[in-house]
């Protein structure tokens, strides 16, 4: 028999040897096609950082047609909602400390007296900022509301004293590719890669180590199967399964979430499967370095975590400090963001992704051959 | 005469300062029952696994069906099969997809797959239950599948590492059973058990400790050459006071227990044994304890390994 056909045979028989086990373990099926829909239901629906439905409390104690127009304007803009009305400061300290409500705000007695008499009237907010990224988002939007507020104001009364209001500078911003700044049409993609890379270098790892642990690898080391025979077998289903997940998985983002897929799905598919390539390559470097599947668990979630906060996923790299951004280069999965965020968001094609592709290309195929190469000498 | 099968010459394996194997030479014969003996840590399993072409020797040559471990790995490993005494199919496999899973992987093609399977079922007994889960079978038919999945590419040798451990008395003789007939069929098969009883079973035995072989030939020729002496053995009601008047009797070697038994050894040669007889029945006797039986017995296998054992330990302390 040729050496090709004897190759053939034998990643076969690997492969189905391992479907046959993937359908008969509902633990690996679950892990393989019903997790990564959940995790991205989940994160698309947690990882929101649009401000909806701040729970406010006012402490009016002018309580007059001024006052009233304030909390008027905050309510009718849809992002805040009055939780309380209580009658001292203190009761508003309480109520955030409690953390039942996130923004404080006091009217002193006098308000409308003052702004009718053209004095400068004041009015305290409080925010809750232990969530800093959030309070930063809640204080903008109170801010423009009441803005607006006061530049109404100060026109009534210009308009009183029969003068007419100056025209001030307008401004008219335009944001693009994503232009009502929907945090989920952002964060979708990011946690579409996520749950790729997670998936697939989970489940690969589990499939070899599981092999260690039950003892099965011994009979196949005396047998004349070579090295990447085995790992061509092994990885093939897991391949597999990978690319009917960025099916499922664009399926779950572009119809439940709703996020617009501008780009190529096509272009999606491939880089998504170059992309495999390293996740494949971290997961067989992880059973090279684990002889139960509980530690080849452990060791992925430990390599994983800090992959994903370096990928730029869940904050700006331009935010970290400059030797951490160096060091993001090394990220494939940085690469990968940038491209599904891309794709999906701005119908980016080769001509500008191609830096991206092509790191992406080098990273997998080096590291795959570096872990491949790693195996072939553990178990050789 | 043809080659042998297994021939290793002057094998030796060290890990760092550690002498796994020694310096061993044997050869095993085409359709022979070869016994591999040792206690464990003795140096079997290094030698098996470079046998087998998965351990490099450090020195050394060893050949298999002709092929030299070191240069032609793959060769051997195509002319080898190999049963290891953990279980080690795939459990969450039926006993047919495990024989066509290791079929394939040693190169056995579609065409062929389906008599050589059939064979296999016939020959370890597992015809009608090709769809039964591997996990459902018990541990004695758990292992006659693994033979079977072990010899689907007709080897010229099988090595079965300990094969019967675990196994009850029943399946342990057809298994038995099952070794002679692939014997008779010209395969060669090398077996290391420490079931002595086992051991009386194999044409010709090599018995290894700490990494040299000390004894080797056929049961019979061991029995006569290594025995130096012979045994008494010794039947009483209260054997630990026994064995310590024993001891001192002349012309005794060894006193030592064998389960409930006392074997004791004599210098004097088998004809001869009247003299030291009546020398343990007259101490036994004015000491009070009764003796129920006592008679000089062939040595087993298992006698000579322990005298073996201990004639070189005292070498080595000397």
């Amino acid at each position: 028999m040729s050496r090709w056909k004897i190759f053939s045979l034998r990643v076969k028989a690997i492969a189905r040897k391992e479907f046959i086990q993937l359908r008969r373990d509902r633990r690996m099926l679950f892990i393989a096609f019903m997790a990564p829909i959940i995790q991205l239901t989940l994160f698309g629906y947690a990882a929101t950082l649009d401000v909806k439905s701040v729970p406010v409390v006012v402490c009016d104690m002018d309580k007059s047609m001024q006052s009233r127009a304030v909390v008027n304007d905050l309510t009718a803009s849809g992002y805040f909602f009055i939780q309380q009305d209580v009658p001292s400061i203190a009761d508003v300290r309480k109520s955030i400390d409690d953390n039942k409500a996130m923004v404080g705000i006091i009217m002193p007695e006098g308000l409308e007296r003052n702004i009718n008499a053209g004095r400068k009237a004041h009015l305290q907010i409080l925010i809750d900022g232990s969530n800093a990224i959030y309070a930063t988002m809640v204080r903008s939007y109170l801010e423009r509301i009441i803005t607006n507020r006061a530049l109404e104001l100060s026109n009534e009364q210009m308009s009183k004293k029969g003068l007419s209001p100056p025209a001030p500078l307008s401004v008219q911003p335009r944001v693009w590719y994503n232009p009502t700044l929907k945090s989920r049409d952002f964060m979708v993609p990011g946690v579409f890669a996520l749950v790729l890379m997670i998936i697939s270098t989970v489940l690969t790892a589990m499939a070899i180590v599981k092999e260690k642990e039950r003892g099965t690898i011994e009979q196949l080391i005396v047998t004349p199967i070579k090295p990447v025979e085995l790992i061509a077998g092994k990885l093939l289903p897991f391949a597999m399964i990978s690319v009917i997940d960025i099916v499922l998985v664009t399926l779950v983002a572009v119809f439940w979430f709703k996020i617009p897929l501008h780009g190529s799905f096509v272009l999606l598919f491939l880089l998504a499967a170059l992309f495999m390539l390293t996740t494949l390559g971290l997961g067989l470097f992880i059973s090279t370095i684990s002889k139960t599947q509980q530690q080849a668990m452990m060791i992925s979630m430990l390599l994983i975590m800090p992959i994903i906060l370096l990928s730029g996923v869940m904050s700006p790299i331009e935010n970290m400090p400059v030797g951490v951004q160096y060091f993001t280069f090394l990220i494939p999965l940085r690469y990968f963001i940038v491209i599904v965020r891309s794709i999906f968001m701005k119908g980016a094609g080769m001509s500008i992704l191609w830096p991206d592709a092509l790191a992406l290309a080098v990273f997998g195929i080096v590291f795959f051959l570096l872990s491949a190469g790693r195996f072939q000498k553990r178990i050789g | 005469m043809t080659e042998p099968t297994v021939q290793a010459v002057n094998l030796r394996k060290t890990f760092g300062d550690f002498v796994a194997v020694d310096n061993i030479t044997f050869s095993v014969e085409k359709g022979e029952v070869f016994g591999f003996l040792g206690p464990n840590g003795a140096g079997k399993t290094t030698t098996v696994k470079m046998l087998c072409g998965l351990l490099m020797p450090s020195s050394g040559s060893a050949k298999i069906a002709g092929f030299d471990v070191a240069a032609q790995p793959d060769d051997v490993k195509n002319s080898i099969g190999y049963m290891s005494q953990k279980f080690s199919l795939y459990s969450d496999l039926s006993v047919s997809e495990n024989i066509e899973f290791f079929a394939n992987i040693y190169g056995v093609d579609n065409t062929m797959l389906k008599a050589r399977k059939k064979d296999i079922l016939g020959l370890v007994g597992l015809e009608g239950r090709e769809h039964t889960m591997t996990s459902s079978l018990s541990a004695g038919w758990k292992q006659r599948l693994a033979l079977g999945c072990s010899i689907i590419h007709e080897p010229r040798i099988l090595f079965l590492d300990e094969p019967t451990a675990g196994v009850d008395p029943d399946s342990r003789r057809m298994f038995w059973d099952l070794i002679y007939s692939l014997a008779q069929k010209g395969m060669t098969m090398f077996v290391t058990t420490h079931y002595m009883d086992e051991a009386e079973n194999c044409k010709r035995l090599g018995f290894i400790y700490n990494g040299k072989i000390i004894a080797s030939g056929t049961p019979l020729e061991i029995k006569r050459t290594k025995m130096r002496g012979t045994i008494i053995e010794i039947d009483t009601d209260s054997p630990s006071e026994a064995l310590r008047l024993i001891k001192p009797v002349e012309t005794m070697k060894e006193v030592s227990f064998f389960g409930r038994l006392i074997h004791a050894v004599t210098d004097t040669p088998a004809g001869e044994t009247e003299q030291p007889i009546k020398a343990i029945h007259g101490v036994l006797d004015r000491n009070g304890i009764k003796v129920n039986r006592i008679s000089t017995i062939p040595p087993s296998l298992e006698d000579i390994f322990i005298s073996l054992i201990e004639q070189e330990d005292s070498h080595e302390k000397a």
